[in-house]
């Protein structure tokens, strides 16, 4: 036996493991860091007022992030009711009808670009199309905007979801005369339903803390106000704009709002986890 | 009376649910049948032999065109249900599917309740009273011998009972569109032998009121169940013939070699 070959590889693996525990433990201590200091700041600032009150006027004391608050909930809630179906609709095409054509082979493509388009193109295009035109920033500008960012988040989960959903199961349905439509809503979609609400909720965690294309849509508003049709507040924003001005009790509210967007996306992020594996598990 | 006599006898008052002509087959470039002709005789079950890759589940799949939901796979030849060609372009596949049900290897319930996976089939085509479709969802499940173990939860998931019962529960749901003909592709391969018995003892039954055609690799399966038999080797129809007497005398040496094990 060739024992000097055993300990050069017994060598080998024990630097490839140390480097492999660095890397791990770096990554580690820099989240654990990221949750430390916004927990610190983020729980310091949390009170009742946070939820009741709007955001305060330059140089006055207090205030809270209500406004933001529904306006964030209006703002996304609006664009997980545009993206959702058109997603859907959009992942049912491509898996049960589209298939191999060309036509879905472009969506496909296109919506792969979607999906890494950075997200202040598609603010700036939703800004270009629609703010500029009707002249205002508006609540419905920022849901728009942002359902660009969800729907092919939506696509292409529904798409992959429906495919992981075995064909003898589809050929049953189809075995007994059922028209394509009933196969596609009744059977597959059915079948897939626990990995597409996992794919909504995803997506809704994904723009629930997107700030670039909410900047130039909804812009932000001092006041509350629940018009989609007017310049709206929302956390993101309001986040970007107070964390960086000079009054202390902005930058405290800055701090409450980053928490509760971070709470926010993990309790969605353990739901859709949750979610997924009870389903697929049953 | 020898067995030429009695086939002539029998085939003489026989219709046929299903006559097969020069029927070809291609999966793009591959031939997977080669003008194949047989009969399938209405209210008998005909089983399809042969080993693996020999074509039978493809013949079986013609029957109800399953293969056009898969672009590449064309058929050529004539298949006449009840005299009419069902390949024939202007066909509505829905309708002849509705016609011709189809049970396949492994069980497939849909992601609903027992009931609604009867229901979903008949409200295809037929719009029931409430009444009427529970009794409709009773009659099937009692086809398949299901019945008893499900009628105390017909509202649990068909997901949640075992391999057996959720083939039954197929096989219910194919019985309860009240097609011609149903097919069966393997219809016990992923059961285990209890399960399989009751499949069988089913098949046997099915028969007085449908046409049945079954493809099976296990040949004392064919044996049991069938009234006839066609043995396929690479895509060919080697022998087709009354089952008991290819079992006790085949025609073709190739035939008496894959049934007594030699090769298959």
């Amino acid at each position: 036996m060739n024992t000097a070959l055993y300990q050069r590889r017994k060598l080998a693996n024990t630097i490839g493991v140390g480097l492999s525990m660095f890397a791990m433990v770096l990554g580690l201590f820099v989240l654990l860091w990221i949750l430390f200091i916004l927990f610190r700041n983020g729980f310091a600032a949390l009170d009742l007022a946070l939820f009741t009150q709007s955001t305060p006027a330059p140089g006055s004391e207090g205030g809270g992030l209500a406004n933001a608050i529904v306006g964030s909930l209006m703002i996304v809630g609006f664009s997980v009711l545009i993206s959702t179906p058109v997603g859907i609709l959009a992942g049912v095409y491509l898996a049960e009808y589209g298939d191999e054509s060309r036509t879905a082979a472009v969506t496909r493509f296109m919506t792969d670009i979607m999906l890494s388009a950075p997200s202040i193109v598609l603010g700036l295009f939703i800004y270009a199309i629609y703010v500029a035109q009707v002249r205002h920033f508006s609540g419905w500008a920022g849901s728009l905007a942002l359902s660009l960012i969800a729907i092919p988040v939506v696509v292409r989960t529904t798409e992959n979801m429906l495919r992981l959903v075995p064909g003898s199961l589809r050929e049953a349905a189809f075995a007994l005369g059922a028209p394509r439509w009933k196969v596609a809503t009744m059977v597959t979609l059915r079948a897939a339903q626990a990995g597409v609400v996992t794919g909504v909720l995803l997506a809704l965690a994904r723009i629930s803390g997107e700030t670039a294309p909410l900047l130039f849509t909804a812009l932000n508003n001092q006041f509350f106000s629940a018009d989609m049709n007017k310049p709206m507040s929302n956390l993101p924003v309001v986040i970007f704009q107070f964390a960086m001005s000079p009054y202390d009790n902005w930058v405290r509210l800055a701090w409450g709002g980053a928490l509760l967007i971070t709470l926010t996306v993990l309790v969605l992020n353990i739901v859709a986890r949750i979610f997924f594996r009870e389903k697929v598990s049953a | 009376m020898s067995q030429t006599a009695q086939t002539a006898q029998s085939a003489a008052k026989q219709t046929n649910a299903i006559e097969v002509r020069n029927l070809n087959f291609y999966y793009g470039g591959f031939q997977g049948l080669r003008s194949v002709s047989l009969d399938i005789a209405e209210r008998k079950v005909t089983a399809f032999i042969g080993p693996s890759g020999c074509g039978k589940s493809t013949l079986l799949r013609t029957l109800n065109r399953m293969y056009s939901l898969y672009p590449g796979q064309r058929a050529e030849g004539e298949i006449n249900l009840y005299g009419q060609n069902i390949l024939d372009s202007k066909q509505d596949l829905n309708l002849l599917r509705a016609q011709v049900g189809m049970v396949f290897q492994k069980p497939t319930p849909f992601p609903m309740s027992i009931y609604d996976n009867i229901a979903f089939g008949v409200r295809l085509y037929e719009n029931l009273s409430r009444s009427d479709m529970d009794d409709r969802v009773e009659w099937s499940l009692r086809k398949a011998a299901l019945w008893e173990e499900v009628k105390s939860k017909l509202g649990q998931s068909g997901l949640s009972l075992s391999g057996g019962q959720q083939q039954r529960l197929c096989i219910a749901r194919t019985v309860s569109v009240r097609p011609k003909v149903i097919l069966l592709d393997e219809p016990t391969s992923a059961l285990d032998p209890i399960s399989t018995a009751k499949v069988e003892e089913l098949v046997h039954e099915l028969k007085s009121d449908y046409t049945v055609a079954i493809v099976t690799h296990n040949m004392q399966q064919a044996a049991r169940v069938s009234d006839f038999t066609a043995f396929m080797y690479v895509g060919e129809l080697v022998e087709f013939s009354v089952t008991k007497q290819m079992f006790i005398k085949p025609a073709k040496k190739q035939t008496e070699d894959y049934i007594t094990g030699r090769f298959g």
